[in-house]
């Protein structure tokens, strides 16, 4: 079970958290715009992958804030947390 | 009258109090100190078990939690009895009861033995392969099958013993009380880190703490008795906690592990009455010491599986610790020096050794010439080829070993003995180690897996780590600990030690025999019955991956999981595939290292703790009027109220008439309700609904529907504009939560640009909803000052009032399709709002009704029930909805998806109403609906999600979900039961008041 450093609250059990799925996939602006294909690869591709991954998670059972979170999914290292919004520190 | 085998020379067993037992309904006794196994050795048993395939003759092979062969069962009482515990662990106590497992009718006499007999016919995978055809049959022989096997027998009645759960947080936890693990513990202490040291084993000591033999000393002193100082001085370290009988039972990732104590087993019934039986520890730590010691190996040969074959260093406990004989003509095979310092153990207390079989051609170290020197008769370069006795071990056959060691050479020697103590060498113990992650590498000079890699802040110290001789573990262990401390020095650094062992060893995986391999029995797996023919056979058939080959023969599956014979399993697949043994990689080890009872793992979590309930603040008023409660979620709502013995159709077909025909009331307290402020809220609301909220005025209700991304119904509800910025939703009842999370969901991630303020306030709010003809009237009694009209109180608004001094949110709002107030309370008033209602209603015969109910009167409307009437795979346009749907908005939670080619599809399933022909007749809920009946295979239509009988319109109703329904109105549909078959019509999914004229009755 993990410890968790929430950007805002500290290091806290993993059992207080949720995770969200893959980070950074935004919601298009303008769905309509969009055609089948397309609206699809937002709504069901999802990478999983063995190694680094971007990942959002939920201080479900503390603060509630979502933050984002790049773990190695392979020993499940936490690298780095960063709030919602900000940038990926690491393309 | 058995022999006396017991030699008065152990510390540890205390002989001056007798213990008594039963084992396999005959009486026996033993001493305070002794396990089970070692007080049946005492005894002269050795047969305690039969195999689990062949169901052979099996005994004690071990003194420790790897025992494969000695497993009982525990106690007979039917909600306490515990199956597959290993002999070697239990710690006898006046009154234990234990019996022999797999065997029947009874251990010496096996009716399974047959499959011994039989054993050239049950290769690896025979089962797979024997039962395959035909196919239909599978359930037949599975009864079989599983009536003949089975290990132990489970309580049929639920547990009485208490378990507990406890969090501990240490800076350092020692695993394994060794004397690593006692180096270890010390020196965390006594550098100001909180410690705590686990073993599974009574005490600590390890195999140290009865070392009592010249050959292995450190500073001047016998090792057991340098060991005991250390363990005295332990105690003095207020900051060292030490808790004995407690295993580790698995090492997750960031040093979280658990660990199981057992506080009572060793007691006998009145001492552990009311008493914690096992605590389950959740463990962090801050850093880890892995000491867990090693295994040592069995060899394999031919027939090694025979009652009074045993591990050399179980021998030597079973004498040195628990001071009990294991044979009287004993003798040792062996490729390493650990079994001469089991034969020097028996020599120097008057125990005849016959003779020491070493597949070595010769090794020169100081206790092999003390082993000379006792008169033991040593063979080198021999090997054993077989084995004879049935039920015990009468004597084994020897040859010498060709020069290469791939056969034997010469005639068979043979040689009598009824104890053969194997010692094939060490395995560190690594399970802990690896299921943290930790990475393995392969030591060729010894053949053994050592750790490499650590994972997180971690060491295995000792002969976990591949250390082997005490001058090593002493020297590795000191500065590795000053390393992982951080600490300038220890105790430990240039003590002088005596180790007169040596490392050599000759590992031969699967030794030669004068027979060929498929006339032999050389075991690797005990428990599972798996021999070298069958991991030979099973890489035949082409089994290559580790893994599969362990599945294939079920090498490593038992209850032990292969902690004695995986190694070997590797080595013969190395072997005989020619791939290197590092290459090879090993099979998984998986938690728990020994079994976990299931008491253990769910604590106090059971019965009425199993999870938690929310109970509404009428609950009180509930069930001092007889409710009957259900469970929606982890509340408890009552469901309907049977009064005189009426059954449940009774009291709902009641209720039902009764809400309609004048007033009904529900306690609607359990819905979600989730307060929103801010200047954007409409605009949120907009974007999370279907319909359109820009236009809502103050002081108007509108109903809502709310999708997944993916365009189907995820939940609905009624919001309420209370002021310009402030907005009051409310949920289904098991949606709450979920509904809450995602609207935070969007808030935060997608849309942190609008003002908005999400509050659950569902626990602060109690809700009762009053409808029916007469409601007007009870509200205008309730709230006299509140003006009711349909003018300034119209369907679908809202009025905050006062009922005495108590304010209140008044919703005109309706689920039943009756004219109908939902009143909110601040929660703590919930059951005087519900009384006063109750009084109010009184002249108006006001029922209470429930769930079921309101499920009912929502039926008759064709109001919907997310989750019931709804699965996930519905959008409103399914659902027939299309009202709901916004056309005009430009963007909403799953919008684009209704534009989706699946989910525009004609033939997707819809909700329709189902009317039987015979209106009397109720359909199941769940029941499948065909078009066709003599079809084959028959094409499922859909199924019925909702079914009553209804008292308003005296005949049946039902919701269902059929392909294609939209176009079927009118149609005939049939819905085959098991020994009938239903006429159903598809109809609309309004059955009563299609005009609405009721709310404004």
């Amino acid at each position: 079970m993990f410890i968790i450093n929430c950007p805002f609250c500290g290091e806290r059990d993993q059992s207080e958290f949720k995770a969200g799925g893959e980070a950074h996939i935004e919601r298009p602006k303008q769905p309509t715009e969009l055609n089948d294909e397309e609206w699809a690869e937002y709504l069901f591709m999802r990478k999983n992958i063995k190694g680094i991954q971007f990942e959002r998670w939920n201080h479900a059972h503390g603060c509630r804030k979502w933050f984002n979170m790049l773990r190695d999914t392979s020993n499940d290292e936490i690298k780095l947390i960063y709030k919602m919004g900000e940038k990926s520190p690491i393309e | 009258m058995p022999k006396n085998l017991r030699v008065k020379s152990s510390n540890f067993i205390d002989e001056t109090t007798r213990v008594s037992f039963k084992f396999n309904g005959k009486n026996y006794h033993g001493f305070k100190g002794d396990t089970l196994a070692s007080a049946l050795l005492a005894n002269g048993i050795h047969l305690v078990g039969r195999s689990f395939k062949y169901h052979r003759p099996r005994g004690i092979m071990t003194a420790g939690s790897e025992e494969p062969n000695a497993i009982v069962q525990v106690g007979n009482d039917k909600a306490i009895t515990e199956p597959n515990v290993r002999a070697t662990e239990v710690e006898i106590y006046n009154g234990l009861e234990a019996t022999s497992q797999n065997c029947w009718p009874s251990v010496n006499f096996d009716i399974g033995g047959i499959n011994n007999l039989l054993s050239p016919f049950l290769p690896a995978g025979f089962y797979y392969k024997t039962f395959m055809w035909p196919a239909s049959f599978w359930e037949k022989y599975e009864y079989l099958i599983r009536h003949s096997a089975g290990l132990g027998k489970s309580p049929t009645k639920p547990d009485t013993d208490i378990y507990d759960h406890k969090y501990v947080h240490c800076d350092v936890l020692v695993i394994g009380g060794g004397i690593s693990g006692i180096m270890a513990a010390k020196t965390a202490a006594q550098n100001n880190l909180k410690t705590l040291l686990l073993d599974e084993k009574t005490e600590i000591g390890g195999t140290t703490i009865y070392q009592n033999s010249d050959n292995f000393k450190i500073e001047n002193k016998v090792s057991s008795e340098w060991l005991t100082n250390e363990i005295s001085s332990l105690k003095k370290l207020d900051n060292l906690e030490i808790k004995t009988r407690t295993s580790v039972a698995a090492y997750h990732g960031y040093n979280f592990l658990l660990a199981r104590e057992n506080l009572t087993d060793h007691l006998s019934a009145s001492e552990k009455k009311n008493k914690v039986r096992q605590r389950l520890l959740k463990i962090r730590a801050m850093k880890v010491i892995v000491a867990t010691g090693s295994l040592e190996r069995p060899l394999i040969f031919n027939n090694n599986d025979r009652p009074g074959i045993m591990l050399s260093s179980a021998v030597k406990k079973y004498v040195d610790y628990y001071g009990v004989i294991c044979g009287e003509k004993n003798v040792f095979f062996t490729n390493n020096d650990s079994a001469y310092e089991s034969a020097i153990s028996l020599s120097k207390k008057g125990i005849k050794v016959n003779a020491i079989v070493d597949i070595r051609e010769k090794s020169e170290s100081l206790i092999i010439k003390e082993a000379e020197n006792l008169d033991i008769k040593i063979y080198w370069s021999h090997t054993v080829v077989d084995t004879h006795g049935y039920k015990k071990l009468k004597q084994i056959s020897i040859m010498k070993l060709s020069e290469d060691a791939q056969s034997v050479i010469g005639s068979r020697i043979n040689v009598d003995c009824d104890c053969l103590g194997v010692a094939g060498g060490w395995t560190p113990a690594v399970h802990l180690f690896t299921q943290s992650g930790g990475k393995l590498k392969f030591r060729d000079v010894d053949q053994v897996f050592v750790p490499n890699k650590y994972p997180s802040k971690q060491i295995s110290i000792g002969s976990c780590d591949g250390d082997f001789e005490l001058d090593k573990i002493i020297k590795n262990s000191s500065s590795s600990l000053k390393d992982f401390l951080e600490i300038d020095k220890t105790d430990y650094e240039n003590l002088s030690v005596v180790n007169s062992k040596e490392a050599n060893k000759k590992n031969i995986w699967l030794l030669p025999s004068d027979k060929v391999i498929g006339k032999t029995k050389p075991f690797v797996d005990y428990q599972n019955d798996a021999t070298a023919k069958d991991i030979k056979l099973a890489l035949r058939e082409g089994f290559r991956s580790i893994e599969h080959v362990k599945r294939y023969t079920t090498t490593g599956m038992g209850t032990d999981q292969g902690k004695l014979g995986n190694m070997h399993a590797l080595g013969i697949i190395a072997d005989t595939t020619g791939v290197k043994m590092g290459e090879l990689g090993t099979t998984t080890f998986r938690p728990p290292y020994t079994p976990l009872t299931f008491g253990t793992i769910v604590g106090r979590n059971v019965g009425e703790y199993f999870d938690i309930f929310r109970r509404t603040p009428m609950n009180d008023w509930h069930i001092e009027n007889k409710a009957k409660f259900e469970n929606v979620g982890q509340w408890k709502r009552a469901w309907y109220y049977p009064q005189n013995n009426e059954s449940m159709h009774e009291a709902v077909q009641r209720e039902s008439l009764a809400a309609r025909a004048s007033a009904g009331i529900l306690d609607a307290s359990t819905l979600g309700k989730i307060d929103i402020q801010g200047s954007d809220t409409s605009e949120f609301l907009n974007r999370v609904y279907t319909n359109a909220w820009s236009k809502l005025e103050i002081g108007k209700c509108r109903y809502g529907l709310m999708l997944n991304e993916d365009g189907m119904v995820y939940d609905d509800g009624v919001t309420t504009r209370i002021s310009e910025n402030h907005y009051i939703m409310t949920t289904t009842t098991g949606g709450a939560a979920n509904v809450m999370g995602k609207l935070e969901d969007y808030l935060q991630t997608e849309w942190p640009e609008l003002d908005v303020y999400l509050t659950s306030v569902t626990d602060h709010f109690a809700t009762a909803s009053v409808c029916g003809s007469n409601s007007k009237k009870i509200l205008n009694k309730l709230i006299p000052d509140l003006n009711l009209s349909d003018e300034n109180f119209p369907h679908m608004s809202f009025k905050e009032a006062q009922i005495g001094k108590i304010k209140c949110r008044v919703m005109r709002i309706s689920f039943t399709g009756e004219l109908s107030y939902e009143i909110n309370v601040q929660a703590n008033y919930g059951k005087s709002l519900w009384e006063q209602c109750m009084e109010a209603g009184k002249e108006f015969n006001i029922t209470p009704y429930g769930t079921e109910t309101m499920h009912l009167l929502r039926a008759e409307k064709g109001f919907i029930i997310v989750g019931q009437d709804t699965d996930g795979t519905m959008t409103p346009i399914d659902l027939q909805m299309d009202w709901i749907v916004s056309k005009k908005k430009y963007d909403f939670i799953g919008k684009r998806s209704l534009y989706r080619s699946d989910t525009m599809r004609e033939d997707r399933k819809h909700l329709v109403g189902l009317a039987t022909d015979d209106p009397k007749e109720v359909l199941e809920e769940g029941a499948q609906i065909v078009s066709e009946l003599n079809q084959s295979p028959v094409q499922m239509l859909g199924h019925v999600t909702s079914s009553y009988f209804s008292p308003n319109l005296n005949k049946s109703i039902a919701l269902a979900v059929v392909r294609g329904g939209k176009s079927m109105l009118g149609k005939k549909l049939f819905i085959p039961m098991e020994s009938r078959t239903i006429n159903v019509t598809v109809t609309d999914s309004v059955f009563l008041d299609k005009e609405n004229e009721r709310l404004n009755a």
